[in-house]
């Protein structure tokens, strides 16, 4: 299913934010720290299991993990019915919680719990997803990568890092792993740390997942290839998965001008059908041809949303940006159909 | 003209009832608000999930966030039935005997009059639970189908496939038909005694309130601009058969249905707090209530059929009487 939506984005959606990790990589005691800190926000706290979670807090809610298929002949559209429940029965009684923090499973796939938010249509009214956080042990991710791929998903899908237990490593292995995971995710943020002690701000009511409320954060946010890879205009460039061993996901940043609203859209439409079960996420800034203001893109397999987020600024480069991260995508493909989108 | 006496509360109504002839409020919450005499009420959970009247129409079957299952008297008497630590108690159904069945995660329960609970763990989530007009037998809607169980044999379980996720489910007055309200906008049926499935699609919104008419000759469900009432008197129910529309609104959304315990009329809730009365017969309408503050989420008929209790989403609620 491909559906171009509007984000409905209103004041009055609880945030959500998404927890994910492999096991060991120190999601209890962030947690703990969530719940127990005095950060000013009450969470509502859903887990698969109360395990060793120290805190009695009736705001903890224990939920069966249940991927549901939604039968719409879509393969990769799956939703996490415990949470449409969850979310449902807290959300009768507002007022208790400022957010949603969903822990997820170490062996969890991210994107049921992601795509939920966008799935369905009572959750979405009265929630929105604000950030999907990875915790990665920065010790044991070379080894999660070897025999897992759900670590790798959860890297490639988050849009905040948490590089935790960094005391346990030398400079050169963090720095080994910090390329492993730039090499799966270019985009998301990278906070470095260790027992979890990582500045909750960095992790909370991000509005990471928001791209338009990304790109407003984080002005440079889908220009962190640039640090490297000084601007040559009209180019493009994307890592292998090739390059390093054992890690499947990649990513490719295409770069254009304007684009001509006619053939961009039914090229993005055409693109998410045919590739998404291929595609774990997709961020974009577009410039369209004779539209003042920047539009936004993100999508999640064959989910697609799309909204203006503000206009070009005087002197602006009106450019086109656009970052695939999945499997097996056909990079020389996508750049010159992307390419031939161009006004 | 009908009358609508408002009772204003604060907190989503999960469930509006009859009980005794007075009419309860179940509010998330956990409170439990009724009219007699005035306005009286009695906490029965740390958060109220679910709530199911007995048979006999004299209590309140509840289930909460704190694990309990609860029984709510009109004298404002409560009874712990069960209690499922730590867990949400998601659903539960009344049925025959004072029976009483209950749902926390995968695992479906039946409670007995006398006591005995049995229970009965699925590979999935329990998401609904109905039991059975006659006999003693439970049906659970779950990922990829339903379940019935017999509690009171030691049988093996029945199983009706038919994939995606099923979250409510309710059995024809007459027993020979379950249907199912499914995550993606559509109800399921089976006829029971062939197994024939019957699908029920082109809903705009997930069904979440369905009501039988008198006899079961119709099945009244939201999730549209209309109540969409379809019919079950022939021997294959509705296969073949468009369904009935009933109070169609341009602008908005159907939220809640019940029917008239005699006639065959529809009380109808929208999202923006209206309520009609629609006949099935002729598609006459009726306004009971013009509007409110909040989107309707229950609604239930005393056994007359005189006055409706209704509930909301922000607890503007109250009482219709269509006597006057």
């Amino acid at each position: 299913m491909a559906d171009t939506q509007t984000n409905a984005g209103n004041g009055t959606q609880i945030p959500v934010t998404v927890l994910t990790g492999y096991l060991g990589a120190g999601k209890t005691t962030l947690l703990n720290r969530i719940l127990s800190e005095n950060h000013g926000k009450r969470y509502a706290v859903i887990v698969n299991e109360f395990g060793e979670i120290g805190i009695d807090n009736d705001l903890i809610v224990e939920s069966d993990e249940e991927i549901y298929e939604m039968n719409n002949g879509c393969i990769c559209c799956t939703v996490r019915g415990d949470l449409i429940r969850t979310v449902e029965g807290l959300m009768r009684r507002p007022g208790r919680f400022d957010a949603i923090l969903v822990e997820t499973t170490g062996l969890a796939d991210p994107v049921p719990v992601a795509q939920t938010f966008f799935m369905d249509d009572d959750v979405r009214a009265k929630t929105r997803l604000d950030a999907v956080v990875a915790l990665v042990d920065a010790k044991h991710l070379p080894l999660r990568l070897k025999d897992s791929r759900e670590a790798e998903d959860q890297i490639a899908f988050a849009d905040v890092i948490v590089l935790n237990k960094t005391d346990l490593v030398t400079p050169e292995e963090l720095s080994k792993v910090e390329g492993l995971i730039r090499a799966i995710n270019p985009t998301a943020r990278i906070h470095k740390t260790s027992r979890s002690a990582v500045d909750l701000s960095a992790v909370l009511d991000r509005g990471a997942f928001d791209l338009k409320r990304a790109l407003e954060t984080d002005p440079h946010f889908l220009d962190a290839d640039d640090d490297h890879d000084h601007d040559h205009g009209h180019d493009h460039h994307h890592h292998h998965a090739s390059d390093i061993h054992d890690v499947t996901v990649n990513s490719i940043s295409l770069r254009a001008g304007e684009m001509d609203p006619k053939k961009f859209f039914p090229w993005i439409e055409k693109i998410t059908q045919a590739e998404g079960p291929n595609i774990l996420r997709l961020k974009g800034i577009i410039a369209l041809k004779g539209d003042d203001e920047r539009y936004v893109v993100q999508g999640v397999h064959m989910i697609i949303e799309g909204d203006h987020q503000r206009p070009w600024k005087d002197g602006e480069k009106r450019e086109s940006r656009l970052v695939f991260i999945g499997r097996n995508l056909d990079a020389e493909r996508l750049k010159r159909t992307f390419e031939a989108c161009q006004a | 003209m009908p009358t609508v006496a408002p009772f204003d509360l604060a907190g989503h109504c999960v469930a509006a009832a009859f009980l005794d002839g007075v009419p309860h409020f179940a509010l998330a919450d956990g409170a439990v608000h009724r009219l007699d005499h005035g306005a009286k009420s009695v906490t029965v959970h740390d958060g109220l999930l679910c709530a199911a009247p007995t048979w006999d129409g004299m209590a309140l079957v509840t289930g909460g966030e704190d694990g309990k299952v609860a029984l709510t008297r009109p004298d404002g008497s409560t009874q712990t039935l069960a209690e499922v630590p730590r867990k949400w108690v998601t659903s539960v159904a009344t049925g025959p005997q004072g029976a009483v069945a209950y749902a926390s995660g995968r695992t479906a329960y039946v409670r007995f009059a006398d006591g005995k609970v049995k229970s009965y763990d699925h590979p999935r989530s329990v998401e609904g639970l109905a039991f059975a007009p006659k006999g003693m037998r439970i049906a659970v809607a779950r990922y990829n189908g339903a379940t019935l169980h017999f509690p009171a044999a030691e049988g093996k379980p029945a199983d009706l496939e038919w994939a995606g996720a099923h979250n409510g489910i309710t059995f024809s007055p007459d027993g020979n038909f379950l249907v199912t309200t499914m995550q993606e906008n559509a109800l399921h049926g089976w006829k029971l005694a062939d197994g024939k499935h019957m699908r029920m699609t082109g809903y705009p919104a997930k069904v979440k309130s369905w009501s039988w008419s008198p006899k079961g000759k119709w099945l009244a469900t939201s999730g549209a601009p209309a109540a969409i009432v379809w019919p079950f008197s022939a021997k294959d129910g509705p296969m073949g058969k468009a369904p009935v529309e009933l109070g169609t609104r341009g602008n908005t959304m159907v939220t809640a249905v019940a029917c008239h315990p005699r006639d065959e009329i529809v009380a109808i809730g929208y999202a923006d707090g209206m309520i009609l009365a629609g006949r099935i017969a002729d598609l006459k309408e009726v306004v009971l209530r013009r509007g409110g503050k909040s989107a309707i989420t229950s609604m239930a008929w005393d056994a007359a059929g005189i006055r409706l209790a209704f509930g909301s989403e922000e607890g503007d609620c109250g009482v219709v009487d269509i006597s006057a």
